[in-house]
C-alpha cells in the first residue's frame, strides 16, 4: 500500500474513533442532566469493567464456547481477594500477571 | 456562556504536581500497554506495515483492539471501507464512555473536550472515573493520563515494529497485565450492593451475549442492559421503603 492509501485508511479509521468519544462529550457537558440520567450512567462503569471481563475469565475465546477453570479465572480469585484487600492498582497489576506467570509453569 | 471557575484552574506552582499525580495514576495503564504494543508492532511488521504505517496508525487511531482487528484484517486483504466499518462498530462502546465522563466535566470549553475525547480509551475512562468519583481528580490530571497512556502505546507499538521478535512470548504474565487492571478497577467500581448486582448482571449477560451473537456488541449490549436493570431494581427497592 502507498502512503495516501494508509492515509486514507488510518484517517478514516480514526474519524470512526474520534467522532464517538467526543460527541456525547461536547453535547452532554454543557446540558443539565436529569438526575435518572446521572443515576444510570453511574451504573455504566461497572457494567463496562464486568461485561469486558467476563467473556475472556468464563469463556473460549477463540472457540466462543463457555469454559470454566481457565487460567485466567483460576489467577483472577487470588488477584480479586489482593486488590480487596490492598486497594492498589499497580500492586494488583503485579500480582495478577506474577501469578499467571507462576501458575502457567504449572500447569 | 457560563463564567469560569478560576478556583479550579491549575497555576503554575502546582503544574508539577498535576503531572505527577496524573503520571503516577497512569503507570498501571502503561504496564499493561507495553506489552500489547509490542505486540501489535510485531504482528503489524509481519503483515508488511513499514513502521511509519504503525506510527500513523497509533497517532491517529489510539483504540487498541480496532488496531488488531485493523492489522488482522489487511493480512487477509480486507478493504480499506470495510476496516473503517468494522472500527466504526468496535469503538461505539465509547459513546456510553463519553457520556459517563460529561457528568465530571459541566460547563468545561469545547477546546478542552476535543482534546480530552482523544485519550478516552477502555484503560483510561475506568482509570479516571474511578479517580474522579473518589474526589481526588481533576481535568487537568486526567487529560496528562490520557495523553501519557497515549504517548506510551505510541511508543510501545512502534517499537514492537522494530525489535519485537525479540521479545519471548508471555514472558513474565505479562499478557495478564490488562485483566489484572480490570480486576482492581472493578473492586474500586464495588461502593455498594447496587454495584455489585449490576456488575454481576452484566458478567452474565455479556458471556451469554458473547456466546451467542457474533462480532463484539456484547460490551455495548451488556452494559446496557445491566445498567438498566441494575436502575430499575434501585428505584423500585428505593419505591418499596
Amino acid at each position: 500500500m502507498t502512503f495516501s492509501d494508509y492515509l486514507f485508511l488510518f484517517g478514516g479509521m480514526g474519524l470512526v474513533t474520534y467522532l464517538p468519544r467526543t460527541l456525547p462529550l461536547l453535547y452532554l457537558a454543557h446540558k443539565q442532566l436529569p438526575q435518572w440520567l446521572i443515576e444510570w450512567l453511574s451504573l455504566i462503569p461497572v457494567a463496562v469493567l464486568s461485561a469486558l471481563l467476563a467473556p475472556s475469565l468464563f469463556t473460549d475465546v477463540a472457540e466462543r464456547s463457555f469454559s470454566l477453570g481457565k487460567l485466567e479465572f483460576i489467577v483472577a480469585i487470588p488477584t480479586l481477594l489482593f486488590a480487596l484487600k490492598t486497594r492498589s492498582l499497580g500492586g494488583t497489576v503485579l500480582v495478577g500477571m506474577l501469578l499467571y506467570w507462576l501458575v502457567g509453569f504449572i500447569i | 456562556m457560563k463564567s469560569r471557575d478560576y478556583s479550579k484552574e491549575i497555576f503554575p506552582s502546582s503544574r508539577k504536581k498535576t503531572f505527577q499525580d496524573g503520571a503516577t495514576a497512569a503507570w498501571p495503564i502503561c504496564l499493561g500497554y507495553i506489552p500489547i504494543g509490542l505486540a501489535l508492532g510485531v504482528l503489524a511488521q509481519q503483515t508488511g506495515l513499514p513502521w511509519w504505517a504503525v506510527a500513523m496508525m497509533s497517532v491517529l487511531v489510539f483504540a487498541g483492539s480496532a488496531q488488531f482487528i485493523c492489522v488482522a484484517m489487511l493480512a487477509v486483504g480486507s478493504s480499506l471501507p470495510a476496516i473503517i466499518f468494522t472500527t466504526l462498530v468496535v469503538n461505539l462502546r465509547h459513546t456510553l464512555m463519553s457520556s459517563a465522563l460529561a457528568v465530571y466535566l459541566p460547563g468545561v470549553s469545547r477546546r478542552f473536550l476535543a482534546l480530552f475525547a482523544y485519550g478516552i480509551t477502555d484503560e483510561s475512562f475506568a482509570v479516571n472515573m474511578t479517580r474522579f468519583r473518589n474526589e481526588d481528580w481533576d481535568r487537568w490530571r486526567a487529560l496528562t493520563l490520557n495523553h501519557i497512556a497515549n504517548f506510551v502505546w505510541i511508543f510501545a507499538t512502534i517499537t514492537g515494529v522494530l525489535v519485537g521478535q525479540l521479545v519471548p512470548q508471555g514472558a513474565f504474565g505479562i499478557d495478564y497485565a490488562l485483566t489484572g487492571m480490570f480486576i482492581c478497577l472493578l473492586v474500586f467500581q464495588l461502593q455498594g450492593r447496587i454495584y455489585i448486582i449490576t456488575g454481576l448482571l452484566a458478567a452474565l449477560i455479556s458471556v451469554c451475549w458473547f456466546l451467542l451473537i457474533p462480532g463484539d456488541s456484547y460490551i455495548v449490549g451488556a452494559s446496557i442492559c445491566a445498567a438498566t436493570l441494575g436502575y430499575f431494581l434501585q428505584r423500585y427497592h428505593r419505591r418499596e421503603k
